[in-house]
């Protein structure tokens, strides 16, 4: 599996509203669990998802520790031009992955 | 000594929203949170928010913000959108740690707070503090 798999539709009329899903590898890890031996596994997850449509954002999401490993979003996007649509996952020690892909508007 | 995380309480999730809403006025409605009544295994639970609004540039849902009960702390997603979503509908995947009620509550460009809630047993807990 690739770090980061999107689906956005190839093409779209102006003004059509379409589905973007968004899923990327992270364990996800809550800092709630322990080993056998008794030490605290320190949280390691994603905690912000940006996406952007033409340089503007579009949805933007605040993750917390009950959010599933390789963590999937759906949300929505009225599509106007052709243009690219940026993804970004940050969180703990530095976790950073984009990922983009281009919608035509026709 | 071993022991499981203190689970979050009803009351520390009212907080959570209360600091979300500025201690505004939640009404019910508006808002559809779908999640199974049922559910075979807390460690992966899908779930969409939905909320009735034309998601024009005048009238739109700003964010979306969902809450557990019982889970280790109370927050699950804030998720922030605008007219250029078209659409107010998320769908995402949660753990839950226990039979519990989650929240959805949707706060609008007019300011105004809506929720969602739906009572969910779950048959396996999420390994949320088991040993590995």
């Amino acid at each position: 599996m690739a770090d980061a798999i999107v689906s956005v539709p190839a093409s779209a009329r102006p003004g059509e509203v379409v589905e973007i899903r968004a899923l990327v590898r992270h364990p996800m890890e809550t800092g709630f669990r322990h080993t056998q031996t008794g030490e605290r596994i320190p949280r390691n997850i994603i905690t912000q998802f940006e996406c952007s449509y033409l340089g503007a954002e579009v949805f933007r999401a605040t993750l917390h520790p009950s959010i599933t490993a390789n963590p999937m979003l759906v949300f929505a996007l009225r599509a106007t031009f052709s243009g690219r649509i940026e993804f970004r996952w940050s969180g703990d020690n530095g976790f950073s992955v984009t990922e983009s892909a281009t919608i035509s508007v026709a | 000594m071993l022991g499981l995380p203190a689970l979050a309480t009803p009351e520390e999730m009212q907080a959570a929203m209360a600091r979300i809403t500025g201690g505004a006025n939640v009404r019910r409605g508006r808002v559809k949170l779908q999640l199974p009544p049922l559910v075979e295994n807390g460690n992966s639970v899908e779930f969409s928010v939905i909320v009735d609004s034309p998601m024009t540039e005048t009238d739109y849902v700003k964010a979306i913000h969902v809450f557990t009960e019982k889970n280790p702390q109370p927050y699950v997603i804030n998720a922030y959108l605008g007219p250029r979503a078209g659409r107010a509908r998320i769908t995402t995947r949660t753990r839950l740690a226990d039979s519990q009620t989650v929240h959805a509550v949707a706060e609008l460009s007019d300011g105004s707070f809506w929720s969602d809630s739906v009572s969910v047993v779950v048959t396996l807990s999420a390994c949320i503090g088991n040993l590995v």
